[in-house]
């Protein structure tokens, strides 16, 4: 089990109101991500699931029971934190131990425990180390160890890549997305990075304000967005917005041509992926657009070109940016 | 940048306030070895004359030695216990969040900024004199007959608790820092780690304060060791003084030169070897 349900969740500290009412439902199993721009709420509703932040109203159900003033550890959930939070002057073994320690558990049944962790985690030669003997993406893994041990109904995890590298991030997502696949548990990752979510989430919570925008799977949310905030926020590059922001078309659904088309452009700009070429038009009226090309394309700055979106795929709204039905 | 040349420079250029400083730090040194070793007197001053050790041993074999040993290491242990076990725990409340905080952390600090011998005479002649004292006002107030005269009946308990209140401060002030940067996020992990507040005290905040406790008792000692007003004001020094005032009391009572100064070299002996033992039992928590 590990169903969570969000019912008219509110957050206010006095009279600033940083989440005005939330209703989510998350399914057993489902790795559920919630992004948005910082201050967007998203961590202060993760904490609030977590059990860490006191909730102003509303009530949150975890396995259907009601969990509102229950105390963090007896939630069945487990955090991954940040800043990974742990003990500093705790070996890697007591820090993965501690939370079972504190649940009364005796050394005879934690010792199998941590072992099976350590070996899922490739922790096994490090467990008498302190994390200040380990690198980042260790520590991750001790952080990970943590919250595994206590077998939980669902998994937090608090921006958890944001202090590694490039390189480790990509490893450690998809580290993430092996351990959701293997365990079948609930999970609910906050990021603020859209492509984080895009990849690994089965439903993307975007939140704006504090208030959920929309809750999809990544494809419904890339195609069919229902704000103009969605629609910016998810997709990379973004979207482009045009005719006083009534109508967006994403870089990749626009056709170009030397010599005939519906906007006329200036090439300003070019960025070569390899795979891709983004290109940088100045449209003149219609302000700055970026165009995504093939990889071959050798327009360059200064080019005239004609570009044509995909008249199947425009966006409209209406002024509130609202998406409107066409 | 730093080149042979201009570093040979530098070295010149060091040189004379190398020289002053040296000679600030050596020339008492020197002074009061060269002393130690001399009979000399201010009651017979045309008698002086090379000693020997002889200072050393009538210094060692003096009746007072041993006594203000005991009542040196017994001022500082009894201090460094008291305002560290007070220091942890005043830090700990004044972590609380509170109304009038910052008013209370400052009014907290300012036995601090007292002069010993101020707040000595304070303590003296407002607080723990037999008739006068607030202390004994109090206890007459509740009946007895006969209030505590603090310095002549608990002559060393009575200092230990002057010092004490002089030094509970620095040791909050210390530990309340080092609290305050315990990290947010590992509160947040010992709450869904389940952690009671006595084991949250117990595996989290303490061995976090262990480093910042090691220097409070570090610092301490250094000081405690040379506890003087404490002692010499409230007239207790022939009942609970400690070495340094025995070295006082062979100066200023007996004129002996050269006893201080032996008495000074063995102090500074003592302090050395009792902050090789406290750095070998606490040091180990400077590592890691």
């Amino acid at each position: 089990m590990g169903t969570i349900q969000l019912k008219k969740v509110r957050k206010a500290f006095g009279e600033t109101v940083v989440i005005p009412g939330a209703d989510l439902d998350i399914k057993h199993g489902e790795f559920i991500v919630f992004v948005g721009p910082s201050g967007c709420g998203k961590s202060t509703l993760l904490r609030m699931i977590a059990g860490l932040e006191d909730i102003t109203a509303g009530e949150i159900l975890i396995d259907g029971k009601d969990m509102t003033d229950t105390a963090p550890a007896k939630r069945g959930l487990s955090m991954v934190f940040q800043s990974y939070a742990l003990y500093p002057h705790m070996s890697v073994r007591n820090n993965i131990a501690f939370g079972l320690k504190m649940a009364g558990e005796t050394p005879e049944q934690i010792a199998p425990k941590i072992a099976k962790a350590a070996a899922t985690l490739n922790l096994t030669e490090y467990l008498d180390r302190k994390p200040g003997q380990l690198s980042g993406g260790q520590r991750q893994r001790v952080a990970i160890g943590r919250a595994i041990v206590r077998n939980p109904s669902g998994f937090l995890f608090d921006e958890p890549l944001s202090n590694l590298d490039a390189a480790l991030r990509v490893n450690m997502r998809i580290f993430i997305m092996q351990l959701h696949q293997d365990l079948g548990s609930t999970m609910v990752y906050v990021t603020h990075d859209q492509v984080e979510a895009m990849t690994m989430a089965d439903r993307i919570v975007v939140l704006n304000r504090g208030v959920i925008e929309q809750v999809g799977t990544p494809m419904e949310l890339y195609n069919k967005p229902q704000s103009i905030f969605v629609a910016g926020f998810i997709g990379s590059p973004k979207m482009n917005f045009v005719e006083g922001n009534t109508i967006g078309v994403r870089p990749e659904h626009i056709a170009i041509s030397d010599k005939k088309g519906d906007w006329p452009g200036t090439v300003k700009i070019t960025e070569h992926l390899g795979s891709d070429t983004f290109l940088h038009v100045d449209a003149g009226k219609r302000g700055q657009i970026t165009v995504r090309a093939t990889g071959e394309s050798n327009y360059g700055p200064g080019d005239k070109i004609w570009m044509t979106p995909d008249a199947k795929r425009l966006h409209h709204f209406d002024a509130q940016g609202r998406v409107t039905k066409v | 940048m730093a080149t042979t040349q201009s570093q040979a420079i530098g070295k010149w250029a060091l040189a004379p306030s190398l020289l002053v400083l040296s000679g600030w730090a050596f020339i008492p040194l020197v002074l009061t070895i060269y002393f130690a070793f001399l009979r000399y007197n201010l009651q017979d001053p045309d008698n002086t004359s090379w000693f020997g050790l002889s200072n050393f041993y009538y210094f060692i074999t003096d009746p007072y030695f041993t006594k203000d040993l005991l009542h040196t290491l017994l001022l500082v242990f009894s201090t460094i216990v008291t305002t560290v076990v007070g220091g942890t725990l005043l830090a700990l409340l004044l972590d609380q969040p509170f109304l009038g905080r910052g008013v209370v952390r400052l009014l907290m600090i300012s036995p601090f900024f007292i002069m010993p011998t101020v707040s000595s005479l304070v303590w003296k002649n407002l607080l723990m004199h037999p008739v006068f004292g607030l202390f004994a006002g109090i206890q007459t107030y509740f009946g007895a007959l006969r209030p505590i005269d603090w310095f002549g009946t608990f002559p060393l308990i009575s200092v230990i608790i002057i010092v004490s209140w002089q030094w509970l401060p620095y040791a909050a002030l210390i530990l309340l820092t080092a609290l305050q940067s315990l990290d947010e996020e590992q509160k947040d992990a010992a709450a869904m780690d389940g952690t009671p507040p006595l084991s949250y005290f117990r595996y989290i905040v303490l061995p976090h304060l262990a480093r910042p406790i090691t220097v409070v008792i570090l610092i301490e000692t250094i000081f405690l060791l040379n506890i003087f007003a404490e002692i010499k004001l409230p007239g207790v020094g022939g009942v609970a003084g400690n070495l340094t005032y025995l070295v006082f009391s062979q100066l200023n009572d007996a004129n002996d030169v050269g006893a201080a100064a032996a008495g000074g070299l063995i102090a500074v002996v003592l302090a050395n070897l009792v902050s090789i033992f406290l750095v070998r039992i606490v040091g180990k928590n400077l590592e890691a």
